[in-house]
């Protein structure tokens, strides 16, 4: 008997070590599951099966790994994050047939980024030139072939890509459509607006595959963080081999600056940001270690500074100079600060116990708040003391929506660590709150130069 | 009789809240629990099982902790959170809303309501 049991804890060390090569399975799912074999295996001994018999049948009744891996990761998708089954379970020649193809798919998206920025050189303008153009039209030029590309990868029913095409058409008509003076404020709020607008549609080209799933707006707010990352990692690189390229074809006397100016850099730019798409979606892992790290590098010194400036306004009890700028800056400040928490919540793993961190993330939102209401009282005392500008109004208006978020948050997050709720709790608030920030971008894109007479 | 994958998936949540609302249990119990129940006719896996009670405690409808059992085994224990009755309770309402409703149309053994008669009205 002994004999048996020491053979069968061989069996167990080695299916063990089997499956923890599965990185769907953590430690401790592992150690569940052995339990639950183990259990199995008791019984069946009890039924009077031999040792290696009942390991056999138990095994056997777990039933494959592969799909109960699928299971989990499906479970578990901040897991598989990790790597690449999105699609499911393909795998060998497959699998590498589907990857070429995922690359010419993108390099053709890239180009044709790159080329759309181009295209309107055709019809004689240029980007010195015609920043009224180019400032709301260039997410319209950029952004459709992301969204194509993700369309593509998730194989978004027609339905969808009809929806994705009339978004896209409507943005086109937004940034065309109105009278507006060059110098406008509104071509400014457009330019600004519209690329957050179509963001959002990239978005819903990204949760293509299941657009009510909460996890996979979250998966998207991710998408986000990494994109952005990528994309200043290539931007960083891509302005090296621009210094090279200038340093060393002037050494022998030819200037590559109309060349680099018109072509490399802005062809560059747009290119950038399909390549910096598709490396987050087939390159995870490179990333996904530095982005919690900076998040929780950065959640403390924020906090710190806002603390500070809150300690120094106290003391020299000073009013805010909310003048236009200082509006934006606010705006800035409250926009990263949900950066940092909606990061730092997409890479949290939502099992955890409420811990340091959340308390520290606390502080952070309600430093902030503390600021923002202070900001607002000043906004909203000058608003109707001289009346309102596109400007103002979006400015308030984008406050607003962000200070609803953040007062919410705040409380989830009190609940959370007081343990009264889950962290799905909050997970759900901010990927409910998602489509609020795209109606507000589209609002103030659409409707606002009408509203305030094309100023 | 296997009954179908999708009704097994459907009944997945209440069934597992329903035998965690008996007493606390373990990922291996409850299956077993549920093979009782079902004298084998549910067809539950590993797979079906795990993952969800891992969303339940996401969802915060149960709580789990690790118990050491016989040796260096350790057990990974569920418990039904107040959450988790609430939904619980939810649940079963949508259940007897279904139930109730089905129990209505399928004659029962010994109904002796034929089933070609028609209430009143008919053809003419």
């Amino acid at each position: 008997m002994t004999d048996d049991q020491a053979d069968l804890d061989a069996q167990f060390a080695q299916w063990r070590h089997y499956v923890q090569r599965r990185r769907e399975l953590r430690q401790t799912d592992v150690d569940e599951l052995e339990d639950h074999l183990r259990g199995s295996v008791d019984d069946l001994l009890a039924a009077g099966l031999h040792a290696d018999e009942a390991f056999l049948v138990a095994v056997k009744r777990m039933g494959s790994l592969d799909e109960l891996s699928r299971e989990f990761a499906r479970e578990h998708s901040e897991r598989l994050w990790k790597q690449l089954v999105l699609t499911g379970g393909s795998d060998g020649a497959a699998a590498g047939g589907r990857s070429r193809r995922d690359l010419l798919v993108m390099v053709g998206c890239a180009v044709g980024a790159a080329a759309s920025v181009k295209a309107p050189e055709l019809f004689g303008l240029s980007l010195e030139d015609d920043a009224a153009f180019y400032g709301p039209n260039v997410g319209l030029l950029v952004l459709p072939w992301l969204a194509g590309l993700l369309a593509w990868r998730r194989r978004a029913s027609a339905g969808l890509v009809g929806v994705l095409v009339a978004l896209f058409a409507l943005g086109a008509v937004a940034a065309n459509a109105y009278p507006l003076a060059e110098d406008s404020q509104s071509v400014a709020l457009t330019s600004l607006h519209l690329p957050i607008a179509l963001w959002f549609v990239v978005g819903l080209a990204y949760v293509s595959d299941d657009v009510r799933s909460s996890r996979r707006r979250m998966d998207f707010v991710r998408f986000t963080g990494e994109w952005f990352i990528y994309y200043v990692l290539i931007a960083l690189g891509g302005g090296v081999l621009t210094g090279f390229v200038f340093g060393t074809f002037e050494a022998i006397g030819t200037s590559p600056e109309d060349v680099v100016g018109r072509w490399v850099i802005p062809c560059g730019a747009a290119a950038g940001v399909v390549v910096a798409g598709w490396l987050v979606e087939a390159k995870q892992s490179v990333v996904e270690n530095i982005a919690p790290v900076l998040t929780r590098l950065f959640t403390p010194l924020f906090t710190a500074v806002l603390l500070a400036f809150l300690v120094t306004l106290g003391v020299t009890s000073s009013g805010i100079d909310v003048e236009r700028e200082a509006l934006i800056l606010f705006d800035l400040l409250l926009v990263v600060v949900l950066g940092l928490l909606l990061y730092s919540f997409s890479a949290r793993d939502p099992l955890a116990p409420p811990g340091a961190f959340d308390k520290l993330q606390l502080a952070l939102v309600l430093s902030a708040l503390v600021i923002d209401v202070l900001v607002l009282l000043e906004i909203t005392g000058r608003i109707t003391e001289f009346g309102t500008t596109p400007n103002k109004a979006a400015a308030l208006g984008e406050n607003v929506v962000l200070l609803a978020n953040l007062v919410w948050t705040a409380w989830l997050l009190l609940s959370l660590i007081r343990r009264r709720r889950p962290f799905a709790a909050l997970e759900r608030w901010q990927t409910n709150y998602l489509p609020v920030y795209a109606v507000w971008a589209w609002v103030v894109v659409l409707l606002f130069p009408p509203l305030f007479g094309y100023l | 009789m296997k009954v179908a994958k999708d009704l097994v998936a459907a009944s997945a949540t209440p069934m597992v809240l329903g035998i965690l609302a008996e007493q606390d249990s373990y990922g291996y119990a409850i299956l077993r629990r549920i093979n009782e129940l079902s004298g084998g006719e549910l067809d539950w896996t590993e797979g079906l099982l795990y993952p969800l009670l891992h969303r339940l405690e996401r969802l915060g409808h149960v709580e789990s902790s690790w118990q050491s059992v016989a040796g260096e085994r350790r057990r990974k224990y569920y418990r039904i959170t107040r959450g988790g009755l609430a939904e619980l309770a939810e649940q079963r309402r949508q259940w007897d809303a279904v139930v109730g409703a089905l129990q209505e149309v399928w004659p029962r053994p010994g109904d002796s309501r034929p089933f070609t008669t028609f209430p009143q009205g008919g053809f003419a």
